[in-house]
């Protein structure tokens, strides 16, 4: 039978990129503990509505995992306490009745806030405009079948390219740095033989916009790992640095 | 009357794209520079289509309404995607892929267009496996197949149950490309709000960008709509929050025809509804079927039991369960296609055979796959589905069946084209979802990923350059130009129309209550009662919309109700024309069922004599009904029979 709970919320509210923000505290009852983290504020915005008073604002679109679009920093972890989830995916049956849950936007230099939960992520598309590709047009390629690729080398590259750009690798590090999605990204290419090619060049590109964009460094402390919703390994990350070594040694 | 010209070009089928090829009109390097396009949206159509004309040298504007292209609702595709390459040697051909696409479409497709696509679809595995796509493989190094619903050859490639994914990463890592040599022009965060539209040619958008509220003003020599399908109309639905059928609804009220807008597809395996607050169902891929095996109790009893909860679906004997699919289509068995098993699905848990707390659910077994091939084969396969399962429902489906239950998920219908993708509006173009044109009555598995990157890829950057070739002498135009004006000020007042209301529902709530009307008589079977209550009851929708709808803050600001509150405004209309064109449609078809018309055993009844066409509805203006037009769907190659599956 269904079971619900009651719980306190304190949300950061900012109006705008440049206004101050602030810990807002909302109350919430009988939230039932089937419903998913996003429903329950979708839930306290229809309060706020009734009392017509503005939204709360967050960023979210699939509501199935998969799309990237939701952040949040859940009571101090990006995408809530659950594992291997993203903050749509975090059910409320996570939390105790009478809990007091903290709401906050990612919070990272390469991420500036827009409006009370909802960040800037674009600093992600310009990284991989530096070079996350494969310099291949439209038409004019081999068959799919030309080249064989084992398929360990191709599991490795899939488990790359699974990352999701959300961002909570960035939110977890003390450093703000962007190295594990970078990583996810060279990693992928450089496993397959149609990337390989440029691996060397793409991994310097992307890791100097990434420093030109104003993310911190990578000290191994490993916690984009554990807060990853995809778990993506760090191991990628030494794949990158091996990648851009060459390309140094190259310079 | 006015004519309906599909453009199809001439000579045997297989040779139509060919011969339209070899005689269309090119732009040179040159002159493309000079040509302006607007593409709207960053799905698989929008966003292989922006990158494939902005490598051809055209200056491409692109628009999304998410914070990246990355976003797009392709992202969430799981199963795979069709091509005809064969490399299984289970005799797959174009032409069978061809033959099973119409089939499935339950012969209300174009003909010409759907060849074109299975001719094309092996060039899109090509180009995604060059640009870097992790597809599965197998431990030769060569690439993985397999099945999915309405075929019976293994033709799906697939990246693990993430295949949308990995497509559009590739399409986005194209367009990125795309966007560092600056031939893309990429605009997040803005909204398409109306079409501009001078001397009966698409010239620009009108749209909103969403971090400031501001209206802004672009032109182009065409515009290409690629924002997907309006399955949220139902509010509940597998589409993600923020898809929409707006830009579709400008660009109808603009006089571009909305064809078939009842056909609409409900997947069967989604996971059922659980609450009323809940505000999106998530699909179970169709990938499932090809293990998974579905079923219902044989006796009223047990299916009672299990709905207060007195017994698991594990104490269940085997013997005593009804796997209705298997029964019904033997040659086709668990993957029959989505229209016939999603109806199927109702049937059962109507005659009062549905599990979970609300009977409106049944089982999908992988208990014989686990027994057969063991957990881990089983994790490789379906892993990450059975997590997603997991997390939301809070069972594990490796020690109990999943539940499931048939959800709306896709539309067929949508913008109508003619063979070069062009709407009735010149220079306006439309792909992918958006558009009507390949899947008729009902799409199958895997087909839609195909559809928008054939049509973003291989045949949008050929077929607009037999449009734009005529107007390299038409230079760039000023956006203060009064069509320009207007349409902002149309816009503008629109707006200014829904923040004066101030009432008192929110408008989820106003989408919820047209959801529920949707689903409850313009959903999975429908009648003539049902549809003109639907009709009745959304004018009520409207009415309370725009007298009663409530939007805090202000307009020239990020406003996510109002962002809301402007595409469900189009909703409702989009509700009313497929209550409409549901009702025109006396047979059933595909994913369109009326009750009224259906075969002895309960399959859909065609009546090809006097519905074989392609429905084509006209805006007449605010509150009048729309005209109907009728473009004739003529098979030549193709023998029209009742689908069977058995």
């Amino acid at each position: 039978m269904e079971k619900t709970i009651h719980i306190t919320l304190k949300i950061w509210r900012q109006k705008g990129p440049q206004a101050k923000g602030a810990f807002e505290t909302y109350q919430l009852n009988d939230i039932s503990t089937d419903s998913s983290f996003l429903e329950m504020l979708d839930i306290l915005n229809e309060k706020l509505i009734s009392e017509k008073k503005e939204t709360i604002v967050f960023d979210h679109d699939c509501r199935e995992g998969i799309c990237g679009m939701c952040s949040l920093y859940i009571n101090g972890h990006p995408h809530g306490p659950d594992e291997d989830v993203t903050t749509c995916q975090l059910h409320m049956r996570k939390f105790k009745d009478g809990e007091t849950i903290i709401v906050e936007p990612w919070r990272s230099r390469g991420f500036p806030v827009i409006k009370d939960l909802m960040v800037d992520r674009s600093a992600f598309d310009k990284i991989i405009q530096a070079g996350g590709f494969v310099s291949v047009t439209t038409g004019g390629v081999p068959d799919a079948n030309a080249i064989p690729i084992s398929k360990e080398k191709a599991d490795e590259a899939m488990d790359a390219a699974s990352c999701i750009g959300c961002g909570a690798c960035v939110a977890a590090c003390k450093n703000g740095s962007a190295m594990l999605f970078v990583a996810a990204k060279v990693s992928q290419l450089a496993l397959l033989p149609q990337g390989k090619i440029e691996a060397s060049r793409r991994a310097k590109a992307m890791v100097t916009k990434m420093d030109e964009l104003g993310f911190g460094n990578c000290t191994n402390t490993g916690a984009c790992e554990s807060e990853c919703p995809k778990n993506v390994s760090i191991s990628h990350i030494a794949r990158l640095n091996r990648e851009f070594l060459k390309a140094k040694l190259k310079d | 009357m006015t004519q309906i010209n599909s453009k199809i070009p001439q000579g045997p089928l297989a040779q139509k794209w060919s011969n339209y090829k070899a005689s269309q009109k090119l732009v040179n390097p040159a002159n493309k520079r000079r040509l302006d396009i607007i593409v709207v949206g960053t799905g698989l159509a929008g966003a292989s289509a922006a990158a494939s004309l902005g490598e051809l040298g055209f200056n491409v504007l692109n628009f999304c309404i998410q914070d990246s292209p990355r976003r797009a609702h392709s992202i969430a595709a799981q199963g795979g995607i069709n091509a005809a390459k064969n490399y299984p040697n289970d005799g797959d051909s174009v032409f069978r892929l061809f033959y099973d696409t119409i089939k499935g479409g339950d012969y209300r497709a174009r003909e010409a267009n759907v060849y074109r696509l299975a001719e094309v679809s092996n060039s899109i595995i090509d180009q995604c496996v060059a640009q870097g796509v992790p597809f599965a493989r197998e431990y030769g190094g060569l690439l993985d197949n397999r099945s999915f619903g309405g075929a019976q050859v293994s033709r799906t490639f697939y990246a693990k149950g993430q295949t949308g994914q990995q497509l559009l990463l590739g399409a986005y890592s194209a367009l990125s490309r795309q966007i560092s040599k600056g031939s893309v022009k990429l605009h997040t965060r803005y909204e398409m709000m109306d079409v501009v539209v001078i001397d009966g040619k698409a010239r620009g958008i009108i749209a909103r960008n969403l971090r400031t509220g501001r209206l802004e003003r672009f032109f182009a020599h065409a515009v290409v709509i690629a924002t997907g399908g309006y399955g949220n109309t139902f509010f509940l639905s597998t589409n993600a929050m923020g898809s929409n059928g707006s830009a579709a609804m400008q660009c109808f009220r603009k006089g571009a025809y909305f064809a078939n807008p009842c056909y609409a597809q409900i997947h069967p395996t989604c996971i059922p509804v659980h609450g009323e607050f809940q505000s999106k169902l998530t699909l179970m891929s169709e990938s499932l079927r090809n293990d998974g095996r579905i079923w219902v109790p044989k006796k009223k009893e047990d299916a009672e039991a299990i709905r207060a909860g007195k017994m698991k679906p594990t104490q269940i004997p085997e013997d005593e369960r009804d796997y209705y699919l298997e029964r019904r289509y033997p040659a086709f068995g668990n993957l029959v296609p989505r229209d016939v098993a999603s109806r199927a699905a109702k049937e059962r848990c109507d005659a009062g055979y549905g599990v979970g707390a609300t009977g409106l659910a049944v089982y999908l077994d992988f208990s014989e796959v686990i027994n057969r091939l063991g957990r881990d084969v089983v994790e490789a396969r379906y892993g990450n589905l059975f997590q997603m399962y997991y997390k939301i429902v809070d069972e594990d489906p490796y020690t109990t069946p999943m539940m499931i239950y048939p959800a709306i998920h896709y539309t067929m219908g949508g913008i109508w084209v003619d063979y070069e993708c062009m709407t009735s509006i010149e220079g306006l173009f439309a792909i992918g979802e958006a558009n009507f044109s390949d899947h008729g009555a009902n799409r199958l598995g895997a087909s839609a990923l195909m559809q928008g990157l054939a049509d973003g890829y291989f045949v949008l950057p050929y077929t607009i350059q037999n449009y734009l070739a005529d107007e390299i002498r038409t230079p760039r135009m000023s956006t203060e130009l009064p069509e320009f004006a207007e349409t902002e000020g149309a816009v503008q007042s629109r707006i200014q129309k829904i923040m004066a209301i101030k009432g008192n529902r929110s408008v989820d709530s106003i989408h919820k209550q047209l959801g529920l009307i949707m689903w409850d008589f313009v959903g999975m079977s429908r009648t003539k009662e049902s549809l003109q209550k639907a009709l009745d009851a959304i004018i009520q929708v409207k009415h309370e919309f725009w007298t009663n709808v409530f939007i805090p803050g202000e307009s020239e600001d990020l406003n996510v109700e109002l962002e809301k509150a402007l595409r469900v405004s189009d909703f409702i209309e989009i509700g009313e024309l497929m209550a409409r064109d549901a009702l025109h449609r006396e047979e059933s078809c595909g994913g369109h069922f009326r009750l009224e018309y259906q075969t002895g055993d309960g399959e859909a009844l065609r009546d090809d004599e006097n519905f074989s066409y392609v429905a084509c509805w006209k805006y007449e203006g605010d509150g009048k009904e729309p005209s109907l037009l009728k473009e004739p769907l003529i098979y030549e190659s193709v023998h029209m029979q009742q689908r069977n599956y058995k």
